[in-house]
């Protein structure tokens, strides 16, 4: 039987066999990062809500604090979504008359929830409670961003495994004071190098090893 | 499978033999077979009618492209505020009610978990009497009923929507039609009552309508309830020393029985300093889960019980009030030498022991057994007798059959039934449906829409417990409330507000009625010892009922002896209170035939839920069907196997049950559990074709309602696939229980250890963890488990763990976290029990861990074997590996993720698994993390028994302890050093973290001569 390819097609066969692992190699580094990419995460979305609420404004511009509305962030998992009341605390006083708080006003006055659009969400097989995280010392603009500079609320950090290991592996590098927790505009002493380390000695954080068992978020 | 072959194994082996089921003795090549396989037989195959390879072929395209659909985007979820936040809510954080579900008319206290106005979890209320802090299977899944998608939800009259506007238009009418004979066509039928605000409501009616009469039946309620001031036995098992039943199942059994389990495994309980315990004999006819735990047990035919107790009284010189039926006396020596040497040992135990009659049997040997108790000089310390609690108590059957006789005479034009499900459950011989169409107008108050509903013309949907006011007493008297932890899902409403509108006063809500009792009942000068907080007497009775509802409970309010006969304002029924119970008819010849309630469906209301039916029932460890018991030797006789369907006929009915073999089953007895054969229970619960037949309210009668001779038991050579668990994830013969003899113990305590297979093995490879922080670990008190099962339904509902149906358990697909195994020991025909619950060890080295490819099960820095959903991909290595067989695989989507009204039932601190997940019991993870935030930010270390655990929390027994055993001075440390501590399989250096204490048993030397050393145990 004759030959059929000529011998130089070995050539080709190799590349072929190249050319297909570096193709799947292509595609699954294109699926890696399209799975970390903002798309996918969700970071730096805006989200369309029923009201245009302005953490710049109220944070920034007022000076209002974060528990004000964020009422259960200290004792719960839950920082909670403040209730219409809340709102209304204010604004039967001031701005009653204002078009963009009309669902406010129709919620209040109907008994009518808002109905909000999560900004951070994570999967529901991860267990992160804020009490914990704001009682040893991370600050709320660790993880959620310059709010008092947002006038749309919208999610900075990736909010992935990664990103929460980051600190689990290395609480000294992201902790500060806990009176500086609520401070937006607090940022790491220069001149104290050994913070971090001290404040993790003196919160008596948990180990890195208890901070990355897995039931540590996942149960 | 060879009977004969069994007992000639059982008798030729070198000391004691462990088994778990009459299969494993035979030790055939297809049990064998069973057993070397990871799960049984197919279970890892997809063997619907498809096929596994057309199903593979036809599914190749979307499985490879599954891993795809994975990549989608996380869906965008909503937050929805509230308008006005309630005060006390923390959006996070569950807050718990004291409240009560009712079982048979009586209170079982609870405290309700909610998260944001859902219920969620029932434990049992920890500072009432009758629970502290332990609930039953009954209880827990009482939850699972509220969410049921089956519940009755609409006012209906003959098939048509209607409203309860309607229906108080009809009641109306049919009350003023009434009122010139007095009411004498209006009639009612509850179940027991012992709610005092009901009973209240039930007098109001019967005052304005005084020819009315208030019927009761409860097809599981107890016999022999006569009006008798002070016939009411409590039992305090706390100080007796030496218990008898006489046929009496109080571990599972009664009101009581979550008080009597603790007291009587305080009393059973060692320590290294305290080596004495309790001695339990049970005469028993069907085996029980007390009979299970007794140091001695004597299996007899029902009737013989009476008997036998007139010799034990003639013994002890008491004398029985009155003379009941003769019952000839068991001739049989052996069982005269038993006898005797149990009244000896009674007499040696004069005030520290107590014999106790069972609810089944009928009221002569409750009277035997108070004279005997009245001669020992036991009442007052062991047992009081008080009066009755219920409203109106009366012989139930017998109040029934008088119904049924009036309906028949065309007496009754109005029928209101609340609950119970007459049409399926009353006696066969009162052909109870037949005669109920002879009544003009039958409304029926149900939780579902059943058989009854099905019969009669107005249906109106029940509140369920946790959406109503109401009260009830407990077992000891204590009034308990009820509150609603939610508003009605559907139309419910609760028993006061149907009641309610037959009184003049007329639509009442449930609050109102329940409040207005109570206030009403403190106002009028009340001699509880309830206080508000400070020990300070309430300013008014609003502060008082704000006090009470918060505990959920009145201290104070039990009904002692010598206590009020009728408490508060309970009405006569009109009927004849001090009717004599009916006759037992004399020995028919034949078999004896034995009716019991389901102990896991009860009698059939619980029907329909899925936790109960596939918690494995006591002993036998069927799930999904029942089953009739008999004895090896009259399967022997009669050569039937497990699952052979016989014709039973008794008294002219006949009735079809597949039998099940059981070991120290009384040999010419018969037991039938009812419950099952359910028609309109609902998609659960409704039996097939072939299952209807499987019921055996066909065959009972009113005059006999719990035992009775002359059956016949014929084979119909069908057989009928039983599902038990009980062979499922054996341990290959290794037989894990460890049990000694309290004299072996006492003298030689090592004698636990010595029964190893082999010494623990501790050299690794792997190098060792290093726990630092908490040290999470657990202790399985063997000597005080009973058995009951309530660990599993406590499992289940904290974890949400999901039901997988009769056909999966068939292929050893169920999900259960912690189960509880069975052994029998000893003897065909009258074994020794041991129960053995197993969750996940929680091992040092654990076997789970290495094999796994992906890393979904690690080492947790506290010592937890964590597993971790999302990363699982289904391999199963880790349970290949596990050689305790704790572990579970989603083989299947079982968790129910689209019936929307079982989404708020979820416990939201617990992931819901998804097919292909390995999951397994994780220390309530969730408890333990919620723990350790809280003394974080406390600023302290987690306190012992800060962290209960599902299974510990509502075991009644307290057989289960955890906690941190970094803490030389926690409960468990200290547990664990006794030294009849063991882990189970320690030779293969697995290093358990979840130990067992031996179980200890108590016999007595006269009957049970102490065995010659190096005879022990063999395995």
């Amino acid at each position: 039987m004759s030959q059929i390819f000529h011998r130089h097609s070995n050539i080709y066969s190799r590349l072929s066999i190249l050319g297909v692992v570096l193709f799947a190699l292509t595609l699954a580094g294109v699926v890696a990062m399209l799975h970390l990419s903002g798309y996918n995460t969700r970071q730096n979305d805006y989200v369309e809500q029923p009201i245009q609420f302005s953490h710049a404004h109220h944070v920034g511009g007022m000076g209002i604090d974060c528990r004000y509305c964020h009422t259960t962030v200290e004792e719960s998992s839950f920082a909670n979504i403040p209730p219409t009341k809340t709102c209304m605390n204010c604004h039967s006083q001031i701005w009653t008359g204002a078009p963009i708080l009309e669902p406010v006003r129709a919620s209040f006055r109907d008994n009518t929830p808002l109905t909000w659009t999560r900004v951070h969400d994570l999967p529901d097989f991860v267990y992160f409670n804020h009490s914990i995280h704001v009682k040893q010392g991370v600050g709320c603009a660790t993880c959620h961003g310059p709010v008092d500079k947002m006038p749309l609320m919208y999610q900075q950090a990736p909010l992935t495994m990664s990103w929460c290991l980051d600190c689990h592996r290395n609480p000294a590098r992201y902790i500060r004071p806990r009176d500086q927790v609520f401070n937006m505009a607090w940022e790491r002493p220069a001149d104290d190098p050994e913070l971090g380390a001290r404040l993790v000695r003196d919160y008596n954080i948990g180990s890195v090893e208890q901070l990355t068992s897995c039931s540590t978020c996942h149960r | 499978m060879d009977l004969s072959a069994i007992r000639s194994r059982l008798a030729s082996a070198e000391g004691r033999l462990y088994w778990r089921s009459l299969g494993e003795l035979t030790d055939s090549a297809q049990f064998r077979e069973y057993l070397h396989r990871e799960f049984p037989e197919q279970a890892s195959e997809w063997n619907d009618p498809k096929g596994r390879r057309e199903f593979l072929k036809l599914m190749s395209a979307s499985l490879a492209l599954a891993g795809v659909g994975a990549c989608t985007r996380q869906p965008q979820e909503q937050i929805v505020p509230y308008v006005r936040q309630p005060e006390d809510v923390v959006p996070g954080r569950p807050l718990f009610y004291a409240s009560a579900v009712i079982h048979g008319g009586y209170a079982q206290p609870v405290l309700v978990e909610s998260h944001l106005g859902r219920p969620t979890k029932i434990e049992g209320n920890p500072e009432h009497p009758a629970s502290l802090g332990a609930a039953d299977s009954f209880t827990q899944a009482e939850i699972l009923n509220l969410y049921d998608p089956d519940r009755a939800k609409i006012v209906t009259n003959r098939g048509e929507v209607r409203s309860w506007g309607h229906f108080l238009t009809a009641v109306q009418s049919a009350l003023t039609a009434q009122a010139p004979r007095g009411g004498a066509g209006l009639r009612f039928l509850t179940g027991a009552i012992t709610s005092p605000s009901l009973a209240a409501l039930m007098a109001e009616i019967l005052r304005a309508h005084p020819q009315a009469k208030w019927h009761q039946f409860d097809p599981a309620g107890r016999q022999g309830q006569t009006g008798d001031a002070n016939a009411r036995p409590i039992y305090h098992f706390d100080r007796a020393d030496l218990v008898v039943t006489l046929d009496a199942d109080f571990i599972t059994c009664g009101p009581g029985s979550l008080r009597y389990q603790r007291d009587f495994s305080t009393r059973r309980r060692l320590t290294d300093d305290r080596k004495q315990m309790n001695r339990l004999y049970a005469i028993e006819s069907t085996p029980t889960l007390t009979g299970a735990k007794a140091d001695h047990r004597l299996p007899v035919r029902a009737a013989d019980v009476e008997g036998i107790a007139r010799e034990l009284s003639a013994l002890l010189g008491a004398v029985p009030q009155g003379e009941g039926a003769s019952v000839p006396r068991p001739g049989e020596p052996d069982i005269a030498g038993w006898v005797a040497a149990l009244a000896r040992d009674l007499q040696a135990h004069r005030g520290r022991s107590v014999v106790v009659p069972g609810d089944f049997q009928p009221a002569a040997v409750h009277q035997i057994a108070r004279s005997m108790n009245e001669a020992l000089g036991n009442v007052g310390t062991t047992v009081t007798y008080a009066a009755q609690v219920e409203a109106a108590p009366t012989d139930r059957h017998a109040s029934l059959a008088e119904l049924a006789r009036a309906m028949d005479a065309g007496e009754v034009q109005v029928l209101m039934i609340l609950g119970g499900n007459p049409v399926f459950s009353a006696p066969v011989d009162l052909k109870f449906s037949e005669k109920m169409a002879k009544v003009g107008l039958v409304a029926y108050h149900s939780l579902y829409v059943d058989e009854t509903a099905h019969l009669s013309h107005w249906n109106l949907p029940a509140a369920h417990a946790l959406e109503s006011w109401n009260d009830a007493r407990a077992y000891d008297g204590t009034v308990t409330l009820t509150q609603p932890l939610i508003a009605p899902m559907y139309e419910g409403r609760s028993p006061h507000e149907v009641l309610a509108l037959f009184t003049p006063q007329g639509d009442r809500r449930g609050m109102q009625i329940v409040k207005d009792y109570w206030t009403a009942a403190y106002s009028s000068g009340a001699q509880w010892t309830i206080t508000s907080p400070d020990d300070e007497p309430f300013a008014n009775a609003d502060a008082f009922w704000k006090r009470a509802l918060h505990d959920g409970f009145v201290p104070g309010t039990a009904v002692t002896a010598g206590g009020p006969a009728t408490p508060f304002d309970a009405p006569s029924s009109g009927l004849d209170p001090s009717r004599p119970a009916p006759p037992v008819t004399g020995d028919q010849g034949g078999l004896e035939i034995i009716f019991r309630p389901d102990p896991t469906i009860w009698d059939g209301s619980y029907a329909n839920n899925g936790w109960l039916q596939e918690l494995p029932k006591p002993l036998t460890k069927l799930t999904w069907d029942t089953s009739a018991w008999i004895s090896p030797r009259l399967a022997e006789d009669r050569g039937l196997h497990n699952g052979d369907v016989v014709e039973l006929r008794y008294r002219g009915n006949a009735a079809k049950m597949p039998v099940w073999i059981v070991p120290g089953h009384p040999p010419q007895s018969v037991t039938v559990f009812f419950g099952y054969g359910r028609t309109r229970a609902g998609r659960v619960g409704n039996a097939d074709e072939t299952a209807r037949q499987f019921n055996p309210y066909l065959l009972r009668t009113s005059d006999a309602p719990w035992f009775g001779s002359g059956l016949e038991m014929a084979r119909t050579g069908e057989r009928y696939l039983l599902v038990t668990t009980q062979e499922h994830h054996a341990m290959e013969g290794r037989v894990p229980v460890r049990v000694a003899t309290l004299e072996e113990y006492t003298k030689e305590p090592a004698v636990i250890a010595h029964q190893a297979h082999a010494f623990p093995k501790t050299l690794t490879l792997y190098p060792d963890h290093v726990y630092d922080g908490y040290k999470w670990g657990m202790a399985i008190d063997l000597t005080s488990c009973t058995g009951c099962g309530a660990c599993t339904t406590a499992c289940v509902a904290e974890n949400n763990i999901p039901v997988v149906g009769k056909e999966q358990v068939s292929r050893g697909r169920e999900m259960h976290w912690i189960r509880v195994d069975h052994y029998f020991a000893g003897d065909l025909d009258n074994p020794e029990s041991y129960h053995q619950p197993v969750p996940c060890m929680q091992c040092e080295s654990a076997p789970c861990e290495v094999v796994c490819p992906v890393a979904a099960t690690t080492h947790s820095s506290e010592g937890l074997n964590d597993m971790v959903y999302n990363r699982c991909v289904g391999t199963r290595y880790c349970s290949n590996n596990c050689p305790y067989k704790v572990r579970r695989f989603n083989f299947l989507e079982y968790a129910d993720w689209y019936t929307t009204t079982l989404e708020p039932l979820r416990n939201p601190d617990v992931t819901v698994r998804s097919r292909g997940i390995m999951e397994k019991c994780t220390y309530c993870v969730q408890r333990i993390n919620q723990a350790r935030i809280d003394a974080k930010r406390e600023e302290r270390k987690i306190r012992d028994g800060e962290i209960v655990t599902a299974c510990q929390a509502t075991c009644p027994a307290d057989a289960i302890v955890f906690g941190d055993l970094n803490d030389p001075n926690s409960r468990v440390t200290q547990v664990k050093a006794q030294q009849r501590n063991y882990g189970v399989l320690e030779d293969l250096n697995t290093r358990p973290r979840t130990s067992y204490l031996a179980a200890i048993r108590n016999p007595n030397p006269e009957l049970e001569p102490a065995r010659p050393a190096g005879q022990t145990e063999q395995h």
